[in-house]
Protein backbone atom coordinates (compact mmCIF):
# COMPACT_ATOMS: atom_id res chain seq x y z
CA UNK A 1 0.00 0.00 0.00
CA UNK A 2 3.05 2.22 -0.33
CA UNK A 3 1.81 3.83 -3.53
CA UNK A 4 -1.85 4.10 -2.62
CA UNK A 5 -1.69 7.73 -1.53
CA UNK A 6 0.46 8.74 -4.51
CA UNK A 7 -2.13 7.17 -6.81
CA UNK A 8 -5.08 8.57 -4.87
CA UNK A 9 -3.75 12.14 -4.87
CA UNK A 10 -2.92 11.77 -8.56
CA UNK A 11 -6.44 10.58 -9.35
CA UNK A 12 -8.03 13.36 -7.31
CA UNK A 13 -5.88 15.93 -9.05
CA UNK A 14 -6.82 14.51 -12.43
CA UNK A 15 -10.51 14.76 -11.49
CA UNK A 16 -10.04 18.33 -10.34
CA UNK A 17 -8.35 19.50 -13.54
CA UNK A 18 -10.87 17.74 -15.74
CA UNK A 19 -13.65 19.99 -17.07
CA UNK A 20 -16.07 17.05 -17.22
CA UNK A 21 -16.00 16.85 -13.42
CA UNK A 22 -17.27 20.40 -13.15
CA UNK A 23 -19.89 19.87 -15.83
CA UNK A 24 -21.12 16.77 -14.00
CA UNK A 25 -21.13 18.66 -10.68
CA UNK A 26 -23.09 21.59 -12.11
CA UNK A 27 -25.64 19.31 -13.75
CA UNK A 28 -25.97 17.23 -10.60
CA UNK A 29 -26.53 20.24 -8.36
CA UNK A 30 -28.89 21.75 -10.95
CA UNK A 31 -31.06 18.64 -11.10
CA UNK A 32 -31.03 18.12 -7.34
CA UNK A 33 -31.82 21.78 -6.72
CA UNK A 34 -34.72 21.56 -9.14
CA UNK A 35 -36.06 18.50 -7.33
CA UNK A 36 -35.58 20.16 -3.96
CA UNK A 37 -37.48 23.27 -5.06
CA UNK A 38 -40.26 21.05 -6.32
CA UNK A 39 -40.49 19.32 -2.96
CA UNK A 40 -40.57 22.63 -1.10
CA UNK A 41 -43.34 23.92 -3.37
CA UNK A 42 -45.50 20.92 -2.65
CA UNK A 43 -44.85 21.44 1.07
CA UNK A 44 -45.91 25.07 0.86
CA UNK A 45 -49.24 24.07 -0.72
CA UNK A 46 -50.30 21.21 1.55
CA UNK A 47 -48.81 19.99 4.84
CA UNK A 48 -47.15 16.56 4.62
CA UNK A 49 -46.48 13.75 7.08
CA UNK A 50 -42.79 13.26 6.40
CA UNK A 51 -39.90 15.71 6.42
CA UNK A 52 -38.63 17.13 3.12
CA UNK A 53 -35.28 15.39 3.70
CA UNK A 54 -37.06 12.05 3.57
CA UNK A 55 -38.67 12.80 0.22
CA UNK A 56 -35.47 14.30 -1.13
CA UNK A 57 -33.29 11.30 -0.30
CA UNK A 58 -35.96 8.92 -1.49
CA UNK A 59 -34.99 10.05 -4.98
CA UNK A 60 -31.36 9.00 -4.42
CA UNK A 61 -31.55 6.54 -7.33
CA UNK A 62 -31.97 9.27 -9.91
CA UNK A 63 -28.51 10.85 -9.52
CA UNK A 64 -26.99 7.42 -8.79
CA UNK A 65 -28.08 6.17 -12.21
CA UNK A 66 -26.39 8.93 -14.13
CA UNK A 67 -23.63 10.14 -11.79
CA UNK A 68 -22.02 6.84 -10.84
CA UNK A 69 -21.56 5.58 -14.42
CA UNK A 70 -20.26 9.01 -15.48
CA UNK A 71 -17.79 9.19 -12.62
CA UNK A 72 -16.47 5.66 -12.88
CA UNK A 73 -16.74 4.58 -16.52
CA UNK A 74 -13.51 6.30 -17.41
CA UNK A 75 -11.26 5.10 -14.64
CA UNK A 76 -9.95 1.72 -15.79
CA UNK A 77 -11.35 1.60 -19.32
CA UNK A 78 -9.45 4.74 -20.33
CA UNK A 79 -6.18 3.47 -18.87
CA UNK A 80 -6.47 0.33 -20.91
CA UNK A 81 -7.51 2.08 -24.11
CA UNK A 82 -4.58 4.50 -23.93
CA UNK A 83 -2.23 1.74 -22.78
CA UNK A 84 -1.09 3.75 -19.76
CA UNK A 85 -1.99 0.79 -17.57
CA UNK A 86 1.14 -0.81 -18.99
CA UNK A 87 3.42 1.98 -17.79
CA UNK A 88 1.59 1.98 -14.47
CA UNK A 89 1.92 -1.74 -13.82
CA UNK A 90 5.55 -1.95 -14.90
CA UNK A 91 6.51 0.11 -11.89
CA UNK A 92 6.37 -1.64 -8.53
CA UNK A 93 2.69 -0.75 -8.16
CA UNK A 94 0.22 -3.56 -7.62
CA UNK A 95 -3.13 -3.90 -9.39
CA UNK A 96 -4.83 -3.63 -6.00
CA UNK A 97 -3.28 -0.22 -5.38
CA UNK A 98 -4.32 1.00 -8.82
CA UNK A 99 -7.92 -0.16 -8.41
CA UNK A 100 -8.19 1.17 -4.86
CA UNK A 101 -6.71 4.52 -5.88
CA UNK A 102 -9.26 4.91 -8.66
CA UNK A 103 -12.08 3.74 -6.43
CA UNK A 104 -11.07 6.05 -3.59
CA UNK A 105 -10.97 9.10 -5.84
CA UNK A 106 -14.34 8.32 -7.45
CA UNK A 107 -15.94 7.69 -4.07
CA UNK A 108 -14.60 10.91 -2.57
CA UNK A 109 -15.94 12.87 -5.51
CA UNK A 110 -19.32 11.13 -5.19
CA UNK A 111 -19.42 12.01 -1.49
CA UNK A 112 -18.41 15.61 -2.03
CA UNK A 113 -21.10 16.07 -4.69
CA UNK A 114 -23.72 14.77 -2.29
CA UNK A 115 -22.16 16.83 0.47
CA UNK A 116 -22.76 19.94 -1.63
CA UNK A 117 -26.52 19.29 -1.45
CA UNK A 118 -26.16 20.06 2.26
CA UNK A 119 -26.29 23.69 1.10
CA UNK A 120 -29.95 23.23 0.19
CA UNK A 121 -30.82 22.32 3.75
CA UNK A 122 -28.67 25.13 5.09
CA UNK A 123 -30.55 27.65 2.98
CA UNK A 124 -33.84 26.14 4.10
CA UNK A 125 -33.03 26.53 7.82
CA UNK A 126 -31.73 30.02 7.25
CA UNK A 127 -34.91 31.27 5.59
CA UNK A 128 -37.75 28.99 6.64
CA UNK A 129 -37.07 29.09 10.38
CA UNK A 130 -39.57 26.30 10.78
CA UNK A 131 -38.14 23.51 12.93
CA UNK A 132 -40.66 20.99 11.58
CA UNK A 133 -39.17 21.25 8.11
CA UNK A 134 -35.78 20.31 9.40
CA UNK A 135 -35.83 17.05 11.16
CA UNK A 136 -32.20 16.21 11.92
CA UNK A 137 -32.92 12.45 12.10
CA UNK A 138 -33.94 11.78 8.50
CA UNK A 139 -31.26 14.22 7.34
CA UNK A 140 -28.43 12.42 9.10
CA UNK A 141 -29.90 9.03 8.20
CA UNK A 142 -30.23 10.07 4.59
CA UNK A 143 -26.62 11.22 4.32
CA UNK A 144 -25.41 8.12 6.13
CA UNK A 145 -27.36 5.96 3.70
CA UNK A 146 -25.85 7.86 0.76
CA UNK A 147 -22.34 7.32 2.16
CA UNK A 148 -22.80 3.63 2.87
CA UNK A 149 -24.70 2.69 -0.29
CA UNK A 150 -22.30 4.83 -2.33
CA UNK A 151 -19.52 2.43 -1.36
CA UNK A 152 -21.24 -0.35 -3.28
CA UNK A 153 -22.55 1.76 -6.15
CA UNK A 154 -19.16 3.25 -6.94
CA UNK A 155 -17.49 -0.15 -6.58
CA UNK A 156 -19.93 -1.57 -9.14
CA UNK A 157 -19.05 1.26 -11.49
CA UNK A 158 -15.34 0.53 -11.10
CA UNK A 159 -16.00 -3.14 -11.74
CA UNK A 160 -17.90 -2.32 -14.95
CA UNK A 161 -14.99 -0.14 -16.04
CA UNK A 162 -12.54 -3.00 -15.52
CA UNK A 163 -14.45 -5.20 -17.94
CA UNK A 164 -14.23 -3.12 -21.08
CA UNK A 165 -11.82 -0.79 -22.78
CA UNK A 166 -14.73 1.13 -24.23
CA UNK A 167 -16.03 3.84 -21.91
CA UNK A 168 -19.55 3.76 -23.35
CA UNK A 169 -19.84 0.01 -22.81
CA UNK A 170 -18.54 0.39 -19.26
CA UNK A 171 -21.02 3.20 -18.58
CA UNK A 172 -24.02 1.24 -19.86
CA UNK A 173 -22.86 -1.85 -18.01
CA UNK A 174 -22.61 -0.01 -14.73
CA UNK A 175 -26.02 1.62 -15.32
CA UNK A 176 -27.53 -1.83 -15.91
CA UNK A 177 -25.94 -3.30 -12.79
CA UNK A 178 -27.11 -0.38 -10.65
CA UNK A 179 -30.58 -0.62 -12.11
CA UNK A 180 -30.73 -4.35 -11.39
CA UNK A 181 -29.51 -3.77 -7.83
CA UNK A 182 -31.86 -0.89 -6.99
CA UNK A 183 -35.05 -1.75 -8.88
CA UNK A 184 -34.50 -5.48 -9.45
CA UNK A 185 -35.12 -6.21 -5.77
CA UNK A 186 -38.30 -4.19 -5.76
CA UNK A 187 -39.52 -5.90 -8.90
CA UNK A 188 -38.76 -9.38 -7.55
CA UNK A 189 -40.42 -8.72 -4.20
CA UNK A 190 -43.64 -7.89 -6.07
CA UNK A 191 -43.48 -11.09 -8.10
CA UNK A 192 -46.07 -13.67 -7.03
CA UNK A 193 -44.17 -16.73 -8.18
CA UNK A 194 -41.60 -16.14 -5.44
CA UNK A 195 -44.24 -16.67 -2.77
CA UNK A 196 -44.15 -20.47 -3.09
CA UNK A 197 -42.73 -22.37 -0.16
CA UNK A 198 -39.93 -23.96 -2.20
CA UNK A 199 -38.59 -20.56 -3.10
CA UNK A 200 -38.74 -19.24 0.42
CA UNK A 201 -34.93 -18.86 0.83
CA UNK A 202 -34.78 -16.93 -2.44
CA UNK A 203 -37.56 -14.68 -1.25
CA UNK A 204 -35.72 -14.08 2.01
CA UNK A 205 -32.55 -13.19 0.14
CA UNK A 206 -34.43 -10.79 -2.15
CA UNK A 207 -36.04 -9.09 0.84
CA UNK A 208 -32.68 -8.80 2.50
CA UNK A 209 -31.18 -7.06 -0.55
CA UNK A 210 -33.94 -4.42 -0.88
CA UNK A 211 -32.10 -1.12 -1.31
CA UNK A 212 -35.30 0.89 -0.74
CA UNK A 213 -36.13 -0.82 2.53
CA UNK A 214 -32.53 -0.20 3.66
CA UNK A 215 -33.13 3.44 2.90
CA UNK A 216 -36.35 3.47 4.92
CA UNK A 217 -34.49 1.97 7.89
CA UNK A 218 -31.66 4.46 7.71
CA UNK A 219 -33.95 7.48 7.61
CA UNK A 220 -35.93 6.09 10.54
CA UNK A 221 -32.66 5.93 12.44
CA UNK A 222 -32.31 2.15 12.38
CA UNK A 223 -28.71 1.29 11.55
CA UNK A 224 -28.78 -2.43 11.03
CA UNK A 225 -25.37 -4.12 10.96
CA UNK A 226 -26.73 -6.70 8.50
CA UNK A 227 -27.36 -3.88 6.07
CA UNK A 228 -23.94 -2.37 6.65
CA UNK A 229 -22.50 -5.83 6.06
CA UNK A 230 -24.48 -6.12 2.84
CA UNK A 231 -22.93 -2.94 1.44
CA UNK A 232 -19.42 -3.50 2.77
CA UNK A 233 -19.22 -7.11 1.63
CA UNK A 234 -20.72 -6.18 -1.73
CA UNK A 235 -18.09 -3.44 -2.09
CA UNK A 236 -15.24 -5.78 -1.21
CA UNK A 237 -16.52 -8.36 -3.65
CA UNK A 238 -16.94 -5.84 -6.48
CA UNK A 239 -13.43 -4.49 -5.88
CA UNK A 240 -11.91 -7.98 -5.81
CA UNK A 241 -13.65 -8.72 -9.09
CA UNK A 242 -12.33 -5.44 -10.53
CA UNK A 243 -8.78 -6.41 -9.57
CA UNK A 244 -9.29 -9.84 -11.09
CA UNK A 245 -10.83 -8.22 -14.15
CA UNK A 246 -7.76 -6.06 -14.73
CA UNK A 247 -5.39 -8.97 -14.15
CA UNK A 248 -7.36 -11.36 -16.34
CA UNK A 249 -7.11 -8.89 -19.23
CA UNK A 250 -3.34 -8.81 -18.72
CA UNK A 251 -3.09 -12.58 -18.90
CA UNK A 252 -5.09 -12.72 -22.09
CA UNK A 253 -4.05 -9.48 -23.75
CA UNK B 1 32.54 -6.18 -10.83
CA UNK B 2 32.95 -9.53 -12.58
CA UNK B 3 31.05 -11.48 -9.93
CA UNK B 4 27.92 -9.40 -10.53
CA UNK B 5 25.16 -11.23 -12.35
CA UNK B 6 24.49 -10.08 -15.93
CA UNK B 7 21.92 -7.34 -16.34
CA UNK B 8 19.43 -9.54 -18.14
CA UNK B 9 19.37 -13.28 -18.25
CA UNK B 10 16.66 -15.03 -20.22
CA UNK B 11 16.55 -18.77 -20.48
CA UNK B 12 14.17 -21.00 -22.39
CA UNK B 13 11.40 -18.42 -22.43
CA UNK B 14 8.08 -19.63 -23.87
CA UNK B 15 4.82 -17.71 -24.20
CA UNK B 16 1.68 -19.10 -25.75
CA UNK B 17 -1.66 -17.36 -26.13
CA UNK B 18 -4.68 -19.50 -26.73
CA UNK B 19 -2.68 -22.13 -28.55
CA UNK B 20 -0.57 -19.70 -30.57
CA UNK B 21 3.09 -19.70 -29.68
CA UNK B 22 4.29 -16.10 -29.65
CA UNK B 23 7.70 -16.80 -28.13
CA UNK B 24 9.23 -20.24 -28.28
CA UNK B 25 12.33 -21.11 -26.36
CA UNK B 26 14.28 -17.86 -26.40
CA UNK B 27 17.50 -17.64 -24.40
CA UNK B 28 19.97 -14.78 -24.24
CA UNK B 29 21.99 -12.73 -21.80
CA UNK B 30 22.86 -9.07 -21.83
CA UNK B 31 25.94 -7.82 -19.99
CA UNK B 32 25.87 -4.67 -17.89
CA UNK B 33 26.28 -1.47 -19.85
CA UNK B 34 25.56 -3.12 -23.16
CA UNK B 35 23.11 -1.82 -25.77
CA UNK B 36 21.19 -4.64 -27.37
CA UNK B 37 19.12 -4.25 -30.50
CA UNK B 38 16.08 -6.41 -30.88
CA UNK B 39 15.22 -7.01 -34.49
CA UNK B 40 12.42 -8.89 -36.08
CA UNK B 41 9.55 -8.59 -38.52
CA UNK B 42 6.12 -7.58 -37.25
CA UNK B 43 4.60 -10.22 -35.04
CA UNK B 44 7.93 -11.91 -34.37
CA UNK B 45 7.46 -11.73 -30.61
CA UNK B 46 9.57 -8.64 -29.83
CA UNK B 47 6.94 -6.80 -27.83
CA UNK B 48 5.83 -9.96 -26.07
CA UNK B 49 9.39 -10.73 -24.98
CA UNK B 50 9.83 -7.18 -23.71
CA UNK B 51 6.57 -7.29 -21.79
CA UNK B 52 7.65 -10.50 -20.11
CA UNK B 53 11.03 -8.96 -19.25
CA UNK B 54 9.29 -6.05 -17.54
CA UNK B 55 7.02 -8.36 -15.55
CA UNK B 56 3.89 -6.94 -17.17
CA UNK B 57 2.95 -10.30 -18.58
CA UNK B 58 3.68 -13.72 -17.13
CA UNK B 59 5.60 -16.22 -19.25
CA UNK B 60 4.22 -19.67 -19.98
CA UNK B 61 7.54 -21.21 -19.03
CA UNK B 62 11.19 -20.22 -18.78
CA UNK B 63 13.15 -17.94 -16.50
CA UNK B 64 13.98 -14.23 -16.64
CA UNK B 65 16.44 -12.59 -14.25
CA UNK B 66 17.00 -8.85 -14.11
CA UNK B 67 20.29 -8.07 -12.34
CA UNK B 68 20.03 -11.51 -10.75
CA UNK B 69 16.46 -10.99 -9.52
CA UNK B 70 13.89 -13.44 -10.91
CA UNK B 71 10.99 -11.49 -12.44
CA UNK B 72 8.44 -14.24 -11.88
CA UNK B 73 8.90 -14.58 -8.12
CA UNK B 74 10.07 -11.09 -7.10
CA UNK B 75 8.29 -8.85 -9.59
CA UNK B 76 8.39 -5.72 -7.41
CA UNK B 77 12.15 -5.82 -6.90
CA UNK B 78 12.76 -6.60 -10.56
CA UNK B 79 10.47 -3.78 -11.70
CA UNK B 80 12.49 -1.29 -9.66
CA UNK B 81 15.52 -2.13 -11.82
CA UNK B 82 13.77 -1.39 -15.09
CA UNK B 83 12.79 1.74 -16.97
CA UNK B 84 10.32 0.74 -19.63
CA UNK B 85 8.86 2.55 -22.57
CA UNK B 86 6.09 0.49 -24.16
CA UNK B 87 5.17 0.27 -27.81
CA UNK B 88 3.41 3.42 -29.10
CA UNK B 89 4.52 5.20 -25.92
CA UNK B 90 1.23 5.62 -24.05
CA UNK B 91 1.03 8.87 -22.05
CA UNK B 92 -1.84 10.48 -20.16
CA UNK B 93 -3.31 13.18 -22.38
CA UNK B 94 -4.32 15.76 -19.81
CA UNK B 95 -1.22 16.18 -17.64
CA UNK B 96 1.61 18.65 -17.89
CA UNK B 97 5.06 17.24 -18.63
CA UNK B 98 6.50 18.25 -15.25
CA UNK B 99 3.46 16.89 -13.38
CA UNK B 100 3.74 13.60 -15.20
CA UNK B 101 7.43 13.37 -14.36
CA UNK B 102 6.73 14.10 -10.72
CA UNK B 103 3.97 11.49 -10.55
CA UNK B 104 6.14 8.85 -12.21
CA UNK B 105 9.07 9.71 -9.98
CA UNK B 106 6.95 9.22 -6.90
CA UNK B 107 5.68 5.88 -8.22
CA UNK B 108 9.24 4.82 -8.91
CA UNK B 109 10.15 5.67 -5.34
CA UNK B 110 12.57 8.48 -6.06
CA UNK B 111 13.00 10.41 -2.81
CA UNK B 112 10.94 13.60 -2.79
CA UNK B 113 14.03 15.69 -2.05
CA UNK B 114 15.98 14.33 -5.01
CA UNK B 115 13.07 14.28 -7.43
CA UNK B 116 13.03 17.99 -8.34
CA UNK B 117 16.69 18.21 -9.37
CA UNK B 118 16.48 14.84 -11.10
CA UNK B 119 13.47 15.96 -13.18
CA UNK B 120 15.38 19.09 -14.21
CA UNK B 121 18.34 16.96 -15.18
CA UNK B 122 16.29 14.50 -17.24
CA UNK B 123 14.32 17.25 -18.99
CA UNK B 124 17.60 18.96 -19.85
CA UNK B 125 19.03 15.71 -21.19
CA UNK B 126 16.02 15.08 -23.40
CA UNK B 127 15.77 18.74 -24.47
CA UNK B 128 12.29 19.09 -22.97
CA UNK B 129 12.86 22.23 -20.89
CA UNK B 130 10.84 24.39 -23.23
CA UNK B 131 7.73 22.24 -22.98
CA UNK B 132 7.84 21.33 -19.31
CA UNK B 133 4.65 23.25 -18.54
CA UNK B 134 2.77 22.11 -21.63
CA UNK B 135 -0.01 19.55 -21.59
CA UNK B 136 1.17 16.23 -23.00
CA UNK B 137 -1.88 15.82 -25.26
CA UNK B 138 -0.85 18.97 -27.14
CA UNK B 139 2.74 17.95 -27.80
CA UNK B 140 4.00 16.76 -31.17
CA UNK B 141 5.02 13.17 -31.70
CA UNK B 142 8.73 13.92 -31.31
CA UNK B 143 8.24 15.58 -27.96
CA UNK B 144 5.95 12.84 -26.74
CA UNK B 145 8.53 10.25 -27.67
CA UNK B 146 11.18 12.16 -25.73
CA UNK B 147 8.85 12.44 -22.75
CA UNK B 148 8.61 8.63 -22.86
CA UNK B 149 12.37 8.27 -22.91
CA UNK B 150 12.83 10.84 -20.14
CA UNK B 151 10.32 8.91 -18.05
CA UNK B 152 12.16 5.63 -18.66
CA UNK B 153 15.51 7.01 -17.45
CA UNK B 154 13.99 9.11 -14.64
CA UNK B 155 14.74 6.81 -11.72
CA UNK B 156 18.20 5.92 -13.11
CA UNK B 157 17.41 2.22 -13.38
CA UNK B 158 20.23 -0.13 -14.36
CA UNK B 159 18.15 -1.59 -17.20
CA UNK B 160 16.21 0.37 -19.83
CA UNK B 161 13.81 -1.36 -22.17
CA UNK B 162 12.36 0.61 -25.05
CA UNK B 163 9.93 -0.80 -27.58
CA UNK B 164 10.40 0.99 -30.90
CA UNK B 165 11.59 4.32 -29.47
CA UNK B 166 12.04 5.98 -32.86
CA UNK B 167 8.85 4.92 -34.60
CA UNK B 168 7.14 7.81 -36.35
CA UNK B 169 9.92 10.35 -35.86
CA UNK B 170 11.46 12.50 -38.53
CA UNK B 171 15.16 11.97 -39.39
CA UNK B 172 16.28 14.90 -37.26
CA UNK B 173 14.44 13.61 -34.22
CA UNK B 174 15.73 10.09 -34.82
CA UNK B 175 19.22 11.55 -34.67
CA UNK B 176 18.48 13.19 -31.31
CA UNK B 177 16.99 10.01 -29.87
CA UNK B 178 19.92 7.98 -31.15
CA UNK B 179 22.40 10.34 -29.49
CA UNK B 180 20.39 10.11 -26.32
CA UNK B 181 20.54 6.33 -26.32
CA UNK B 182 24.23 6.38 -27.15
CA UNK B 183 24.81 8.70 -24.18
CA UNK B 184 23.49 5.96 -21.89
CA UNK B 185 26.13 3.52 -23.11
CA UNK B 186 28.23 2.08 -20.33
CA UNK B 187 26.04 3.49 -17.55
CA UNK B 188 22.85 1.61 -18.24
CA UNK B 189 21.94 -1.58 -20.01
CA UNK B 190 19.61 -0.79 -22.86
CA UNK B 191 17.40 -3.00 -24.99
CA UNK B 192 15.74 -1.34 -27.94
CA UNK B 193 13.56 -2.95 -30.53
CA UNK B 194 13.14 -1.62 -33.98
CA UNK B 195 12.79 -2.64 -37.54
CA UNK B 196 14.68 0.38 -38.75
CA UNK B 197 17.96 -1.33 -39.38
CA UNK B 198 20.52 1.45 -39.86
CA UNK B 199 19.33 2.74 -36.55
CA UNK B 200 20.10 -0.48 -34.70
CA UNK B 201 23.38 -0.80 -36.52
CA UNK B 202 24.51 2.62 -35.40
CA UNK B 203 23.53 2.47 -31.74
CA UNK B 204 23.73 -1.16 -30.71
CA UNK B 205 26.69 -3.16 -29.50
CA UNK B 206 24.93 -6.38 -30.23
CA UNK B 207 21.95 -7.44 -32.29
CA UNK B 208 19.45 -10.18 -31.67
CA UNK B 209 17.27 -11.15 -34.59
CA UNK B 210 14.11 -13.01 -33.75
CA UNK B 211 11.52 -14.40 -36.07
CA UNK B 212 8.38 -16.36 -35.30
CA UNK B 213 9.29 -16.41 -31.65
CA UNK B 214 12.78 -17.85 -32.10
CA UNK B 215 16.22 -16.31 -31.95
CA UNK B 216 17.54 -16.75 -35.47
CA UNK B 217 20.81 -14.89 -35.08
CA UNK B 218 22.76 -12.92 -32.53
CA UNK B 219 26.08 -11.12 -32.38
CA UNK B 220 27.67 -7.82 -33.33
CA UNK B 221 26.54 -6.41 -36.67
CA UNK B 222 29.91 -7.37 -38.19
CA UNK B 223 29.73 -10.93 -36.88
CA UNK B 224 26.25 -11.33 -38.21
CA UNK B 225 27.26 -10.27 -41.68
CA UNK B 226 29.96 -12.90 -41.77
CA UNK B 227 27.86 -15.59 -40.17
CA UNK B 228 24.60 -15.17 -42.00
CA UNK B 229 25.74 -14.16 -45.43
CA UNK B 230 28.92 -16.27 -45.33
CA UNK B 231 30.45 -14.53 -48.33
CA UNK B 232 31.72 -11.21 -49.60
CA UNK B 233 30.55 -9.59 -52.78
CA UNK B 234 32.34 -7.39 -55.29
CA UNK B 235 30.85 -5.24 -57.95
CA UNK B 236 32.84 -4.75 -61.09
CA UNK B 237 32.09 -2.82 -64.28
CA UNK B 238 34.11 -3.99 -67.25
CA UNK B 239 34.25 -4.51 -70.99
CA UNK B 240 35.97 -7.29 -72.91
CA UNK B 241 35.51 -11.00 -73.53
CA UNK B 242 32.54 -11.84 -71.30
CA UNK B 243 32.51 -15.54 -72.32
CA UNK B 244 35.81 -16.43 -70.68
CA UNK B 245 35.22 -14.32 -67.59
CA UNK B 246 34.25 -17.25 -65.28
CA UNK B 247 37.54 -19.05 -66.06
CA UNK B 248 39.53 -15.92 -65.50
CA UNK B 249 37.88 -15.37 -62.16
CA UNK B 250 38.49 -18.97 -61.11
CA UNK B 251 42.22 -18.39 -61.53
CA UNK B 252 42.08 -15.63 -58.94
CA UNK B 253 40.14 -17.59 -56.32
CA UNK B 254 38.42 -20.95 -56.60
CA UNK B 255 35.17 -19.86 -55.03
CA UNK B 256 34.88 -16.59 -56.91
CA UNK B 257 31.92 -16.71 -59.25
CA UNK B 258 29.44 -14.44 -61.01
CA UNK B 259 26.38 -13.97 -58.85
CA UNK B 260 24.51 -11.75 -61.27
CA UNK B 261 25.10 -9.59 -64.29
CA UNK B 262 23.38 -6.62 -65.81
CA UNK B 263 22.56 -5.79 -69.44
CA UNK B 264 25.45 -4.27 -71.42
CA UNK B 265 25.39 -0.49 -71.06
CA UNK B 266 27.02 2.16 -73.21
CA UNK B 267 30.37 1.44 -74.85
CA UNK B 268 30.05 -2.29 -74.12
CA UNK B 269 30.53 -2.11 -70.36
CA UNK B 270 28.62 -4.51 -68.15
CA UNK B 271 28.23 -4.64 -64.40
CA UNK B 272 28.88 -7.98 -62.71
CA UNK B 273 28.31 -8.93 -59.12
CA UNK B 274 30.84 -11.44 -57.91
CA UNK B 275 30.65 -13.47 -54.76
CA UNK B 276 33.24 -15.45 -52.86
CA UNK B 277 33.47 -17.46 -49.68
CA UNK B 278 36.77 -15.78 -48.86
CA UNK B 279 36.48 -13.13 -46.23
CA UNK B 280 39.69 -11.21 -46.79
CA UNK B 281 40.27 -8.48 -49.35
CA UNK B 282 40.42 -9.78 -52.92
CA UNK B 283 40.07 -6.47 -54.74
CA UNK B 284 43.66 -6.08 -55.76
CA UNK B 285 44.22 -9.61 -57.19
CA UNK B 286 40.95 -9.37 -59.12
CA UNK B 287 41.87 -6.02 -60.61
CA UNK B 288 45.40 -7.16 -61.53
CA UNK B 289 44.18 -10.37 -63.18
CA UNK B 290 41.48 -8.63 -65.15
CA UNK B 291 43.90 -6.01 -66.43
CA UNK B 292 46.46 -8.68 -67.36
CA UNK B 293 43.79 -10.41 -69.49
CA UNK B 294 43.12 -7.16 -71.32
CA UNK B 295 39.74 -6.42 -69.80
CA UNK B 296 38.85 -2.76 -69.59
CA UNK B 297 37.83 -2.13 -66.01
CA UNK B 298 35.91 1.03 -65.18
CA UNK B 299 34.94 0.34 -61.57
CA UNK B 300 35.56 -2.21 -58.86
CA UNK B 301 34.37 -2.12 -55.33
CA UNK B 302 33.63 -4.41 -52.48
CA UNK B 303 29.96 -4.30 -51.59
CA UNK B 304 29.29 -3.76 -47.89
CA UNK B 305 26.33 -5.93 -46.98
CA UNK B 306 23.96 -3.92 -44.82
CA UNK B 307 22.24 -5.24 -41.76
CA UNK B 308 19.19 -5.28 -43.97
CA UNK B 309 20.67 -8.05 -46.09
CA UNK B 310 21.59 -9.92 -42.93
CA UNK B 311 18.11 -9.47 -41.55
CA UNK B 312 16.43 -10.65 -44.72
CA UNK B 313 18.74 -13.64 -45.00
CA UNK B 314 18.31 -14.60 -41.36
CA UNK B 315 14.55 -14.34 -41.36
CA UNK B 316 14.28 -16.18 -44.67
CA UNK B 317 16.51 -18.93 -43.35
CA UNK B 318 14.32 -19.34 -40.30
CA UNK B 319 11.17 -19.48 -42.39
CA UNK B 320 12.78 -22.19 -44.50
CA UNK B 321 13.67 -24.07 -41.33
CA UNK B 322 10.11 -23.88 -40.07
CA UNK B 323 8.55 -24.68 -43.43
CA UNK B 324 10.82 -27.65 -44.23
CA UNK B 325 9.60 -30.14 -41.60
CA UNK B 326 6.02 -29.30 -42.45
CA UNK B 327 6.58 -30.06 -46.10
CA UNK B 328 8.32 -33.30 -45.13
CA UNK B 329 5.36 -34.27 -42.96
CA UNK B 330 2.98 -33.95 -45.89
Amino acid sequence: MKHFFTLLSHEIRMLLVNPSTYIAAVLFLGVMGFIFTGILESYSKTPQDVSPAHVFFNLFWLPVFFMVPLLTMKCLAEERRLGTIETLLTTSVTTTEVVLGKYGAAYLLYLSLWGATGGFFYILTKFASDARLLDAGPLMGGYLFIAVSGLLFVALGVFASSLSRNQAVAGILSFTMLFALIFGGRFLSDANWLNRDVLHPVKAAVDYAQVFSHYEDFTRGVIDTRQLLFYVSGTVLALIFSILGVEAKLLHS
Amino acid sequence: MSDQPPAIEVSRLVKTYAGVTAVSDISFTVARGEILGFLGPNGAGKSTTMRILTGYMPATSGRVNICGIPVATQPDDAKRKIGYMPENNPLPEDMRVSEYMYFRGRLKEVARRKLGPRIDEVLELCDLKRVRHKIIGQLSKGYRQRVGIAEAILAEPPVIIMDEPTIGLDPHQILIVRDLIASLRGRMTVIISSHILPEIEMTCDRVLIINQGRVVAQGTPADLRREILGHSTYRVELAGDFGSLPHVLATVERTLEIASEEEPGTEGFRVFTLSTARDDELGEPILRTLLDRNYRVRALNRAQPTLEDVFLAATRRSWDAVAAPRRAAK
